[in-house]
């Protein structure tokens, strides 16, 4: 009875030829301003190029990646979590304490990213089940969790010169270091839960319809405890790279982290709004991000116009990506 | 109640005439031709089905859209509304369903709203705003001062307000849209009173209604419309319950349906006094194996908010729900879908589609789990049964990675039907699954109803197209207010037709011993 409506075939090419162009575009994202971005520095200052520089870049950039990584899960789910920093810091500052306790220096690394990790369910569970908005939770736990850094730091710097993981901050497999390789692999293991398990997609289909997620039977109270989990185990993570790296923390280390984190995963083209963006694109934002800092650090450029220059490119950036994509959003 | 006897022809002229108006809207017709003419001092009910026309017709008559075609007439001259504004200035005021009051302004700062009082030209007049307005609650009767805040008012106070704020204006010609609808019996009489008082000094009122009894109680005419025609007016002395019903339902069943008949089998899903509190009171149904049950009634009757209920997408107050003989515990959807009951929402875009992912992922979306080892999908398996489905529904989309989004609002239903089709549910409920869908896909939807029924599948259908509950549905189930108040078909002896269900889904039982005292 039902008869077939059919479509003139050139039609239905032209918009296979569309969605096969518009999947390119979404690929390549903001990779093209990071190679703009690194040719201009090159052709600017001779020592940017360096085997030993590129190094340094994406060492500089690591930990920021990783908290970008953590926070993409959040604003894939149309989310926000400001804690990063704070969680960061709190987590430092334990790693480095439980280091100082001969009988439990071996657990420094679990304990923190077992805090981080439960802040971050913590902070899932008031969202999911309680509804609050994530942006006024986080921003009660930006503030809780400073106050917590300082206060396991006992308003000093803790110092532990012989840290037994020293390894995470200082350490080198052949010329990379460690601090680069955990950040590499945190983005491709959080590149395959996203795109290759049953909670990745279930993780896109709740930022991007949330009401539609719920009728269809999706746990989202479980996948928004789990994006924000994520996000407080890799703060941890970030948290005892940091204390590595530096034999020691304080309370105020990670103020203003969480904002770099967020533009790298909106410079990586993640929608605010949930639901569209990858963790790839994150990448490559937070790369721009750390570009910017060492080639104009390199050309001597002062502090404040660093920062200025910053913003700028953040926002030109998008505003580009948006001018590019116009028309293809859902 | 007293006829009034100034209504009708009797006058010389009509205070508002309408000739031949037409609207469309891209794909939809919704005014064709349509005439009305309007006396001073009377009320005049305008009745139809959902979607008849009626508010399209009411927003001409606003100034909020222009019509395609036809004139507008007030005191026998042509009038033409640019604006909203206009319309007012023109002497009609409308009451709109969804009131517009602003809470945090005082009853006379919202009647006043956007033309204050001033004195020495910049200062608001208040005592001047407030003693005004003051007069005019006076003369509707209301009961709550003009100073008042209009956030601490009630539903009906707050039309009162809306009321006085037409009255304002000088209107001679007043809408008003389904008035009742928020109103508790008590109101409603206090309102029957307003609106009979402002008809004795002379005002003309339009009375959208769905309600039979309201129009019997409070008209001396009432116009029809359907499918945006206008169908003829009847005078007072004409009033008959069959006869309106017959004009708002018109045509009898279209070829286009063609009517299967289903073996019914065994009960499925028992559904027992489930109720929210609010819009749903004290519903109980069955559904039988291979049928397909509708459930038909206004909007707004609470057919979606039952359905809601069952599948535990909203929070019941009481209510048990039994699949082949097994009482579930659902407190989320989730549990709904995991005993095996389907649910299409009758918002696709909002609450159905997730537009910015793939048409596959769409598909896929519930049988994830199925194709997944320890969590970790397997992607030939997902894009295997995706495509078995694309082409069984016959999804007219470029690819399976093509987004939702971009379909036709056919195929993206059809991605829906597709993900509740794999986990092959015991009971599924569609919620007015051809809403925004073109002929050719709505016929596909049929024949895939009755496929799945034929396979023993339990459907169970809402519609607002009455004429799609009757060609397709074994047995009909009819909602008015929150109630079951009726059901047709299947072995209660009442035929499946639009007039048996418009007599329970409008209160015309009820109306016909009002209109007799």
């Amino acid at each position: 009875m039902a008869t077939e409506i059919t479509t003139p075939s050139a039609e239905l090419a032209e918009t296979k030829r569309k969605e096969r162009t518009r999947s390119l575009i979404q690929l390549a994202g903001m990779l093209p301003v990071l190679i703009v971005i690194c040719i201009l520095f090159a052709a600017l200052t001779p020592n940017f190029l360096t085997q030993n520089n590129m190094v340094n870049v994406v060492r500089q950039a690591s930990i920021n990646i990783v908290l970008a990584a953590g926070m993409t899960f959040v604003i894939l789910t149309g989310g926000i979590d400001l804690a990063v920093g704070s969680v960061l810091g709190f987590t430092a500052v334990i790693a480095v304490v439980v280091s100082l306790m001969p009988a439990l220096s071996w657990a420094a690394v679990p304990i923190a990213l077992l805090a981080g990790c439960l802040i971050g369910v913590l902070t899932g569970m008031t969202v999911a089940y309680i509804g609050l908005p994530p942006f006024i939770v986080t921003l009660g736990t930006y503030t809780a969790i400073r106050g917590a850094a300082y206060l396991a730091a006992g308003g000093t710097t803790v110092i532990n010169s012989k840290i037994g993981f020293s390894w995470i901050g200082n350490g080198y497999v052949g010329p990379v270091p460690w601090l680069v390789i955990i950040a590499l692999l945190t983005i491709a293991i959080s590149a395959f839960i996203l795109h290759g398990t049953v909670l990745g997609v279930h993780v896109y289909a709740v930022g991007g319809n949330p009401q539609a997620a719920r009728l269809t039977g999706i746990p989202v109270p479980f996948v928004l405890i789990f994006a924000y989990g994520v996000s407080g185990l890799l703060s941890g993570l970030g948290g005892v790279m940091s204390a590595s790296r530096l034999y020691s923390a304080q309370g105020q280390l990670g103020i203003g982290y969480e904002l770099d984190a967020i533009a790298a995963v909106i410079l990586g083209g993640t929608s605010f709004s949930g639901g569209i963006g990858t963790v790839f694109g994150t990448l490559i934002g937070a790369l721009i991000i750390a570009v910017l800092n060492n080639g104009l650090t390199l050309m001597n450029v002062s502090f404040y116009w660093q920062l200025v220059i910053k913003g700028a490119v953040i926002v030109l950036a998008v505003t580009l990506d948006k001018l590019r994509t116009r028309g293809q959003a859902a | 109640m007293s006829l009034n006897t100034k209504a009708g022809p009797s006058n010389d002229r009509p205070i508002l005439e309408v000739r031949g108006i037409s609207k469309s809207f891209p794909g939809v017709r919704a005014l064709k031709n349509v005439d009305l003419r309007i006396w001073p001092g009377e009320v005049h009910a305008l009745m139809g089905e959902n979607g008849a026309g009626k508010s399209t017709l009411m927003k001409i008559l606003a100034g909020a859209y222009r019509p395609d075609a036809g004139e507008i007439l007030i005191d026998g001259k042509p009038v033409q509304f640019r604006t909203p504004h206009e319309a007012r200035s023109a002497g009609i005021g409308i009451i709109y369903q969804e009131l517009t009051v602003a809470p945090n302004l005082t009853v006379s700062g919202n009647v006043f709203l956007g033309s204050e009082l001033k004195r020495f030209g910049f200062m608001k007049d208040t005592a001047q705003m407030d003693r005004k307005t003051q007069e005019v609650l006076d003369r509707l009767g209301a009961r709550f001062k003009a100073s008042a805040r209009a956030a601490h008012l009630a539903v009906a106070e707050q039309q009162q307000v809306e009321i006085a704020r037409a009255l304002f204006y000088k209107s001679r010609i007043l809408v008003m849209d389904e008035p009742t609808a928020a109103l508790s019996d008590r109101e409603t009489d206090r309102l029957f009173d307003v609106v009979r008082q402002l008809r004795s000094e002379g005002l003309a009122i339009i009375y959208i209604s769905h309600r039979m009894a309201e129009v019997y109680e409070l008209a001396d005419r009432l116009s029809v419309l359907r499918d945006g025609e206008y169908v003829g007016e009847l005078k007072r002395s004409e009033f008959a319950a069959d006869k309106v019903i017959e004009m708002m339902v018109g045509r009898r069943l279209e070829d286009f349906y063609e009517r299967a008949k289903h073996t019914v089998g065994e009960v499925v899903l028992d559904v027992r006094n489930m109720s929210d509190g609010k819009r749903v009171k004290n519903a109980s149904f069955q559904l039988r194996k291979g049928e397909v049950l509708g459930l038909a009634g206004l909007v707004g009757a609470g057919r979606t908010e039952l359905a809601r209920l069952v599948f535990g997408a909203d929070k019941r107050k009481s209510g048990e729900v039994y699949l082949t003989g097994r009482r579930l515990k659902i407190n989320q959807p989730q549990d709904a879908v995991r005993a095996g009951i389907g649910y299409v929402p009758e918002d696709r875009k909002l609450q159905g589609v997730f537009l910015q992912m793939s048409s596959a992922e769409n598909i896929t979306m519930n049988i994830l789990e199925d194709c997944a080892t320890g969590g970790v999908l397997n992607f030939a398996k997902l894009k295997t049964r995706a495509t078995a489905e694309v082409k069984s529904l016959r999804v007219r989309t470029a690819s399976l990675n093509s987004r939702a989004g971009g379909l036709s609002g056919g195929n993206q239903q059809k991605l829906l039907l597709a993900r509740w089709l794999e986990i092959n549910p015991k009971v599924l409920m569609l919620d007015e699954p051809t809403r925004g869908v073109d002929v050719g896909a709505k016929a596909e939807i049929y024949g895939l109803i009755h496929q799945l029924v034929e396979k023993g599948m339990a459907v169970l259908f809402i519609s607002s197209e009455l004429p799609e509950i009757v060609g397709i549905c074994d047995r009909v189930l009819v909602m008015r207010e929150g109630e079951i108040t009726g059901q047709v078909g299947g072995d209660t002896g009442i035929d499946i037709t639009q007039q048996n269900i418009m007599k329970f889904a409008t209160d015309v039982t009820r109306s016909g011993s009002t209109n007799g005292n």
